[in-house]
């Protein structure tokens, strides 16, 4: 029994893998709170078929996937910020819009051309195949990065996630906190995919923050708890990929989703009334001040 | 009227202001100026300019025409509608307060801004729900809470949008009297609101808005028949109670009128 679980190990391939699901989900998890936090969850379902676009772009002109995918991903991001702060188009509606159109494209160019890089599939479902030691590197890099980022941006990125108008009145730069956040996202999406893939990262992002939502009501408890999840979520589902041969997004999602469910069932979803920027007042009886 | 406070004390001054989102005025021709120490309240019906006032003052509106002057060193903090929060959001009464904390963006506080916080929460009487969830507090509570964060900037001006609105009497009624400490010890304070008769009471001055700005003194200059009629658009019954301006509600029936019927008895009912 113990050696069928560790039999995988002696495998550069998975270890590799294995290295990059638990990042990939930690990661995920971490920026999975702001994200659902502000009400966008769909935006990691969009951003990813953005990314797919630059995907088979960077491939057909033989443009680095990390370079060309990211500059793609980073403008579409940017571009669904623009046109969401003009009021013009909703959040929803600019998502559908300019994402889909990308991820047309990159299906039309991977269809009329082939690709040289990973497979369609691959793209599409996530694969621990093609994972190279670069890719190792660079997702341990992005989440360093991400990580930094969010440390020394911790109080304008919470005070713009639960309200951007006081905090743009507070000294917080709304708008330049938006882009860094869209900034990391990209390149967290972008890092993850070959592994989860375009189809599955969006779960990544949403299920460790909506079961950590539904343990604590604590910011800051949420962002590490949220976290941990979507790692334990990304190691164990990739074990699982191994021993029932089904493709490692599939799992981490499967597994993600089996969490949910069990906390949800636990918990009964009681913090779960609703997530993003507007919600109903409290019209409860008033919480007695006692000093004991 | 008098306009009061329209001189080079003020903190904030707005000029013949004139604003929109892109299509009809929002505001129209105003002029208003916040001095050092004001403690001021401006009512109007719905949809009349209030927020969009409030939204020049903070600088975060410009207009398409006049201008709005701030005292360049002058802090300004802000409360906003309760309506408009995230009640859901996974935050503790500390971390909301935390919030607004002016030192380093690491996502632990110092020790000395956890102390300021809770000198703050306790002065304003929450200090033992600092650990609380933000949606497990009352109306009044929560106001509390959002002045707590203003205060941690300090400021020298706080304004607020309808600080009064969805609290009880009595909590309304310890918002205004605790605004009033803040405005002694030199908190320049501009508030919205609905509540005219609570403003009548507290407020030492009154801005009567309805687009522009019909009417702007003492709440006995402002909150009275003509003036009102003109704001709300519908005449208002105004009495006065020991030297304080009350408007009367008068209930109007919603539906066609009832004809009263005779009984055979001869006696008339509704």
């Amino acid at each position: 029994m113990i050696e069928a679980l560790v039999d995988p190990f002696a495998y550069a391939f998975f270890v590799k893998g294995l290295v990059v699901a638990t990042l990939a989900g930690g990661l995920c998890g971490l920026i999975g709170v702001y994200i659902t936090l502000r009400g966008m969850s769909y935006i990691g379902h969009g951003l990813s078929h953005a990314i797919f676009g630059g995907f088979a772009a960077s491939s057909l002109i033989s443009v680095n996937y990390y370079l060309g995918a990211g500059v793609w991903g980073l403008a579409s991001a940017l571009a669904i910020n623009k046109v969401t702060r003009s009021r013009r188009i909703g959040a929803d509606a600019a998502i559908g819009v300019i994402t889909t159109s990308s991820f047309a494209l990159g299906v039309a160019l991977l269809t009329r051309f082939g690709t040289k890089g990973p497979s369609f599939d691959a793209a599409l479902f996530g694969s621990i195949i093609g994972v190279s030691a670069a890719d190792v590197w660079a997702l341990a890099a992005i989440t360093a990065i991400t990580a930094v980022v969010i440390a020394v941006n911790y109080r304008a990125l919470l005070f713009a996630t639960f309200d951007p108008e006081v905090a743009d009145v507070s000294g917080v730069r709304v708008a330049r906190t938006d882009a860094l956040l869209m900034l990391v996202l990209s390149l967290a999406i972008l890092a993850t995919l070959t592994v989860i893939g375009v189809t599955l990262v969006a779960a990544t992002l949403v299920i460790p923050a909506v079961v950590a939502r539904m343990l604590t009501s604590r910011f800051s408890t949420m962002l590490w708890l949220s976290s941990l999840i979507g790692a334990a979520s990304g190691f164990v589902g990739m074990n699982l990929s191994y021993h029932l041969d089904v493709p490692s997004g599939t799992m981490i999602v499967l597994t993600g989703a089996a969490v949910f469910t069990v906390v949800l069932w636990l918990t009964g979803g009681r913090r779960l009334v609703r997530t993003g920027r507007t919600g109903n007042r409290n019209d409860s009886d008033p919480a007695p001040v006692t000093t004991g | 009227m008098n306009g009061p406070v329209n001189d080079d004390s003020s903190l904030v001054r707005v000029e013949s202001a004139t604003f929109s989102y892109g299509g009809d005025p929002v505001l129209e021709d105003v002029t208003l100026g916040i001095g050092a120490g004001a403690f001021m309240g401006v009512v109007g019906p719905s949809g009349s300019g209030k927020t969009s006032l409030l939204r020049l003052l903070l600088g975060t509106a410009t207009p398409q025409q006049g201008t709005v002057t701030r005292r360049a060193d002058v802090a300004v903090a802000y409360v906003p509608q309760l309506e408009t929060v995230n009640w859901n959001f996974p935050v503790t009464v500390t971390e909301c307060v935390l919030m607004a904390r002016s030192g380093r963006g690491w996502p632990w506080p110092s020790r000395q801004e956890r102390a300021e916080v809770a000198r703050v929460l306790q002065r304003l009487g929450i200090g033992a729900l600092a650990d609380r969830h933000i949606r497990e507090l009352s109306g009044g509570q929560q106001q509390r809470m959002f002045i707590a964060r203003a205060l941690l900037r300090r400021p020298q001006l706080l304004l607020m949008d309808e600080p009064t609105t969805g609290v009880d009497v009595t909590s309304r009624h310890d918002m205004l009297h605790l605004l009033g400490e803040l405005n002694t010890e030199g908190v320049a304070i501009l508030l919205t609101t609905h509540d005219l008769n609570g403003v009548a009471a507290h407020l030492p001055r009154l801005v009567a808005l309805n687009r522009t700005v019909i009417a702007d003194g003492t709440a006995r200059e402002v909150i009275n028949a003509p003036v009102l009629e003109r704001t709300f658009g519908a005449p208002m019954e105004v009495l006065q109670h020991l030297g304080m301006p009350v408007v009367l509600d008068h209930y109007h029936p919603v539906g066609p009128p009832v004809k009263p019927s005779v009984s055979p008895a001869g006696r008339v009912s509704a």
